[in-house]
Order: C-alpha cells, then structure tokens, then sequence
C-alpha cells in the first residue's frame, strides 16, 4: 500500500524501501532485457504520459487534451534490482473494445499480460474513471491504482481517501501529482512490490448485477476453470463471452486463450507484441 | 469448422455453447447489465473514499471562462483573435533573428568555407556541390525556419498545455456534425495543425471507418509545420508590404489566418461533399469532456515544443535540404543542349504555372518538396536565382546567395516576375496541394487502401490547380498586374 511519504532525514529512512528511490537510474527506450512489463492505462486526459515521462525520462509531448496518446509508446525504467518495461496504452473509458484505441488498450492487457497495471485516475472525477478501473481488476490481478491530479482535487476542495479506496479495490492506491512529481517514488515502490510478488493483490471482483446473470456467470466460470485451470482472469472472459463478444470468443475456439495461463505467457507476449509493431 | 485434433480446441467449442446457451437464457441485455453493474460499484466506491468539505467540483472562474469561450457569441472571435496574436507575435518577432542567423552562415560561414576549398584545392565541381549546393540548401532552411518555429510552436503548445484547444473542438463540434462527419474530426485537424501524418494517426480516435475516411482525406487541409515558415514568409513579403510598416506585421498575420481559416472552411466543405456523395451514412454521436485548465508549465512547455516540435522539424528539414541543395545545384549545372535541366523543367511547366498564376518555378519546387514541404521556399529561390541570371546576388548557376534582409529576398522575387497574384496564390496552392510523402504513406497505412491513398493525395491537388486557376482569371480580368 502507499507507503509513508515522509521522507525526512531520520536513520529510519535508510532502511525505508522508499530510499531506494535515489537509486532509480532512467533508462529511456534502452531496453535490451528487461524483468517486469508494466501497462499504463487510464482515461483520456488524466496524465498518464506524463507519469509516463516522468518513470522513463523520456519527453513525449503531453498535452491537455483527451485523446492525446493514441498509439502506445513504450520505454524503460531501473528501480531496485529490476528493470522494468512501460507501455503507454491509450486512454479509454472503457475496455469493451468498441474502437480500435480500446481494443489496443484491452488486447495489450489481456494477451499482453503486463506484470503490473497501473491504472491512472483523475482524483477529481474518481466515480467515472473508476469504471476503467473495475473492468482491469476483472481481467488482471496485478494492478496498482495511481491516484493521479491530487493537487488539482485538493484545489477543489476534495478530500479523496486513498486507504478506504485501496481496501474496497483489493490494491495498491498511491496518490501523485505527477506533474510535480509529487507520489511518484511511492508509486515506484507499489509498482516493484505487486511486480516482484511481495504485495498480493485481492482485486474487486464487480458485485451488483441481476441474480440470473451472477448465476449464468457462476457457470460459465466452473466450465472455463474447469478446461483452463491456469487462466487468471477466468471470470472476465466469461462475462465477456456473455456479452456476445467475438473477439473473445474467437480467441476461445482457436484455443489461444490457453496460451494466456502465465507459464506461456512469455512467448505469447514476445508474438503479440511483435504483431502489434508490425500493424 | 476445422478438424479436432487439439483437446483445447474441442472443450473452447464446449465453452462457447455453454456461453450460447446461457445468453438465450439471459436475453440480449447482457452488456447492459454489465455496464451497469460497473456502473452501480463504481459510484459506491467512490462514494465512500471521496468527501467534499466546500461545495463547488469545480472553482468558479473556471465555469465563467469556458462560458466565455465556449459562447455562440464570443467564441469565434476569441478564437480568431487569440491565433491572430500568435502569428502577429510570431511574424514580427522572426524578422530580426532570421537576419541574424543569414548574416552567420552565409556572411561569415560561407566564405570560410569556400577560402577553406580552394586552399586544399578542392575541384570545382565537388566544392559547388557541397558548398553551394549542399550547405547552402541548409543554411537557408535553418535561417528562414528557426525563428518563426521557436517563437510559434512554444506559443501555440502553451495554448494546448493550458486546456484551450479542447474548448476550440467544442466550439466546431456543431460545425463537423452539420457537415456530416464525427466531431471528433477537429480533435485530428487539430493535430493536423501540427503535423499531418499524426492527424491522419489521431483520426483512430474516429470509431466508424466512414468517418475516419473523411477525417484522413480532409486532415491535409489543415496547414502543417512544413507549411507555416512558407505562408508566414510570403504573407510578410507580399501581403505586408501593401500597408505601412507599422500595421504589415498585423496584416501578414491576418493574411496567415486567413489561410488557415480557409483550410477549416475546406475542410467543412470537403467533409460536406464527400458524406453525401461517396461516403454517405449515419453521424455517430460522442461525448467531449472539458478538460480543467492547466496552469502551464512555461519553461517546460518551451523545453519540450522546442525539442520534440520545432527540432524534430528542423532536423527533417535539415535531412531533406541535404539531398535538395545537391540535386538543384546538379540541375542547374549539368547542360543538355546548352540549357541546364533544371532550366528544361522551369520553361516546360512555365505555361502551366503562368496559366494558374503562379509559375515554372514554383511548380518545380513543389515537385522537388513533395518529401518535405519545408524546402519549398529555398527551392523556389535557388532556381529563381538560376533562370533569372541575376548577377550579383548569386555566385553562379544553382547557388544560394546571402539575402540579409527580407527586402532584398522580395527583389529577387520581383526580378523573377512575382506579382502580388503570385504571392495569393502561392499561399492557397500551399494550402491546397498532395499531402507530403510521409503522410501520403501513413494515409496508406492507416487505410490499408490504394484507392482512398490516392484520393486523399490527388484530390487537394486537383482543387488547388482549380482554385488558384480561378482566382488568376478573375484577377487579371480585374486587370490585375500577372
């Protein structure tokens, strides 16, 4: 969880994991091997490049205005003992995939199977980016929730509750100002401990919903685990499935959903990335 | 259906029936219910982490500018005016460095070069095509385009760190859909603005592929970074010059954003066409969210549009204006039939060009900038120097000479036969022309169709040939000088 801001001078601080912060070396896109794929998605327009830029020293332009980021950018960063790759997903409202920015965001997390997902929330609108939110702990345990834009809802007078936020999620909810680079060490050490397994993430599973759909989906999720029994995210492709959606259910009938169980994963990342460049 | 060899293959078939049956049972709503239940956790979560001591989401003065920007009545004009003011700054503020940095390279640099040649004995020819040709070629291009670029793309990069640009959409939405195309269109002519191969990237935004075609194929209508050192330098020359010094930079500006007003008109028309003749359908709705103002981030904000917007243009400015200045100085210098090639292209499109008032030139140049539209007014330089046989200016066939001042590139210009026609036309010919070739190939990308690539490619040249057609026939009908 967020750990202690303060970072004044008391002997306790060499000890603090936060300190090792100093030791973050900025690598930009040199990025030979790397131990850790980290995703970054988010809404439109909740600075998720510039947290972005602010993990990888690079300069993508950021801009002030949704929709800024439509590709995905890709660069590095060393913290700890590790390095990590990050990915700039595109910023979206959802992952139901209706547009191609969506299905890049949604594809990238479900077959790219990041190690970590940061999602970025705009403090100021939380209810509606938690609707993001939601849809990536249904499809992917490892997330961190970066609380971005806190200075901005401190201007507005908001007081956003970031222990009663990561307890109700199941994950990690570190705030930041990352245009002032405000929260980001700690969001480093957030990122490093759900990464490396020393944080277990129990992500929210959604709750509300009519009776008959909870029971179909109870199911469905038997039968699926039953075949899949590695699949992570067994419950997401059932809903997804009951919801008519194709490409899912391509991927099921193709039996590539089976290369999703974490043991391939490495080779189905290598493959899919390498798919996505080329297009 | 294929062959069942793999077990997986055979129990995902068992899957997908299962989730078949199960969504007969549930009825078709399914994706309703889920938005919704995400929907319903979403606001319960929220509501529990997030307090609100005051009232007010957002603070006041916010509310009350985008009341004033986002007005029926005042938006527009803001609008106008506040681009006004970026190319007034911009016009009258490059005037001084540009002199500078051409008294460096060409008063300073280039005779050090060319003492440093003939001290080592370089022979003739190798030492025009690397000094007259080449470094000059990119001389010019650094000391026409540095200035207006460092100055413009900070300015208009504050304009979109502040949150304005947004504001500018909403304001056109109503325009687009009017127009039969997505209103998120004037999110990609936006990016168009900056650069037209990440318009027609931005235009992924657009979910229905309708749409997207009219967004690609209009994006060019939106002048580019190549385009601006262009418009910006023949505005000052020609337009600028009918009024006195004190109101030229202004008049030059409004003439620039004229231009650009005019490349958003066409793009409304355009779109208008083309959605009720060749991609005719339905307006797909879609919700705009106002971003807060941003308080900038000023030295940042000038640190990152001068390293990613203006060097990244320089430098493919640089990249091109190598291989341009050789090819010229080649042209100008290798003779068939005792007129050099370069002097064969000139006269064979001359009539062409007089006939749409411009001239051979011109056309040459634009030939020679499809890589890169950045080189076309060093280009249109170069040759005039060579088939004008100006001496003095000069030092010989195909070579780029010092212009410390902006009258005396007007003399040259004048010597070569330009009117104020040209002038007019040269700035709407800029504006209505084929998209550059890097744009051209990611249209090609982003459609994955030969068919609309070369309408988007042809169709903006086939209007500006009309165009600029038209207004020299009315033009000399008036009985206008050209």
């Amino acid at each position: 969880m967020s750990s202690d801001p303060q970072s004044s001078a008391t002997p306790a601080c060499e000890t603090c994991p936060v300190h090792h912060a100093t030791n973050l070396s900025k690598l930009g896109v040199d990025m030979e091997d790397w131990d850790f794929v980290v995703a970054l998605a988010g809404n439109p327009n909740t600075g998720k490049s510039t947290v972005f830029n602010a993990l990888t020293g690079l300069r993508q332009h950021t801009g002030n205005w949704p929709g800024k980021t439509v590709t995905r950018a890709e660069g590095g960063f060393e913290y700890g003992d590790h390095r990590y790759k990050l990915v700039d997903l595109p910023g979206t409202y959802s992952l139901l995939a209706t547009s191609l920015d969506e299905e890049v965001a949604r594809d990238f997390i479900l077959f790219g199977q990041p190690d970590v997902t940061v999602v970025v929330v705009d403090a100021t609108r939380l209810e509606r980016n938690l609707n993001l939110a939601l849809q990536v702990l249904e499809i992917t345990d490892r997330v961190v929730i970066c609380l971005n834009l806190i200075d901005e809802a401190r201007r507005h007078n908001l007081q956003v509750d970031e222990r009663r936020l990561a307890r109700d999620l199941g994950v990690p909810v570190v705030p930041t100002a990352a245009r002032y680079g405000e929260g980001l060490p700690e969001l480093l050490q957030a990122i490093s401990e759900v990464a490396t397994g020393r944080t277990v993430c129990q992500p929210h599973r959604i709750q509300s919903g009519p009776p008959a759909l909870k029971q179909a989906l109870s199911q469905l999720v038997a039968q699926i685990e039953a075949v899949y029994p590695a699949l992570p995210n067994a419950r997401w492709v059932a809903l997804r499935l009951l919801a008519g959606d194709r490409r899912i259910a391509e991927a099921v009938s193709k039996g590539e959903l089976g290369d999703l169980s974490r043991g391939d994963s490495e080779q189905v990342r290598q493959t899919d990335l390498s798919a996505e460049v080329a297009s | 259906m294929t062959t069942v060899s793999d077990p997986r293959q055979a129990s995902g078939e068992d899957i997908l029936k299962t989730a078949q049956g199960l969504r007969w049972e549930l009825g078709g709503d399914v994706h309703e219910q889920l938005v919704e239940a995400i929907y319903t956790d979403a606001a319960l979560i929220a509501d529990r982490a997030v307090t609100r001591p005051g009232e007010a989401d957002r603070p006041d003065l916010d509310r009350t500018i985008d009341r004033l920007v986002t007005s029926r009545i005042w938006g527009f004009p803001i609008m106008l005016l506040l681009f006004t003011l970026i190319f007034w700054i911009t016009i009258s503020g490059a005037n001084v460095p540009s002199r500078m940095l051409a008294t460096l390279f060409m008063d300073t640099i280039y005779p050090i070069l060319k003492n440093l040649a003939a001290s080592i004995g370089m022979p003739w020819w190798l030492d025009g095509l690397l000094i007259d040709g080449m470094y000059l070629a990119t001389a010019w291009v650094i000391s026409v385009m540095l200035p207006p670029m460092a100055i413009f793309f900070p300015l208009f990069t504050l304009l979109e760190d502040l949150g304005y640009l947004p504001r500018v959409t909403f304001n056109l939405d109503n325009l687009f859909r009017k127009a039969g195309a997505h209103g998120k269109q004037s999110l990609s002519m936006m990016m168009g603005f900056g650069c037209n191969a990440a318009g027609v990237i931005a235009t992924r935004i657009i979910d229905s592929p309708r749409e997207r075609f009219i967004a690609i194929i209009t994006n060019n209508f939106a002048v580019c970074n190549g385009r601006w050192p262009t418009l910006i330098l023949v505005a000052s020359l020609f337009i600028g010059g009918l009024v006195p010094a004190y109101l030229a930079g202004l008049l030059s500006a409004l003439a620039v954003v004229a231009v650009a007003l005019l490349g958003v008109l066409l793009t409304f028309v355009v779109s208008w066409a083309l959605s009720r003749t060749w991609l005719k359908g339905e307006v797909s709705t879609f919700s705009l969210e106002l971003p807060p103002y941003r308080p900038p981030r000023i030295l940042q904000t000038i640190y990152t549009s001068i390293i990613d917007r203006t060097l990244f243009v320089l430098w493919r400015a640089v990249v091109f204006a190598l291989p341009a200045g050789a090819a010229i100085w080649l042209g100008a210098n290798i003779y068939i039939g005792g007129v050099s090639i370069a002097e064969h292209l000139v006269n064979f499109l001359n009539p062409l060009g007089i006939l749409i008032g411009l001239n051979g030139v011109i056309l040459v140049a634009y030939l020679v900038a499809i890589p890169a539209n950045e080189i076309v007014i060093p280009t249109v330089l170069m040759l005039t120097v060579l088939t004008t046989g100006l001496t003095g200016v000069g030092e010989g066939a195909g070579v780029m000479f010092e212009l410390d001042s902006q009258s005396q590139t007007k003399a040259l210009l004048l010597a070569g036969g330009w009117t104020l026609l040209t002038g007019i036309n040269l700035m709407l010919f800029s504006l209505m022309h084929n998209p550059c070739s890097t744009t051209i190939y990611t249209i090609y990308k982003e459609t994955g169709s030969r068919k609309w690539t070369v309408v988007s490619a042809l169709l903006p040249l086939a209007m500006g040939f009309v165009v600029t057609f038209f207004v020299a026939q009315v033009w000399r009908l008036l009985g206008g000088a050209g």
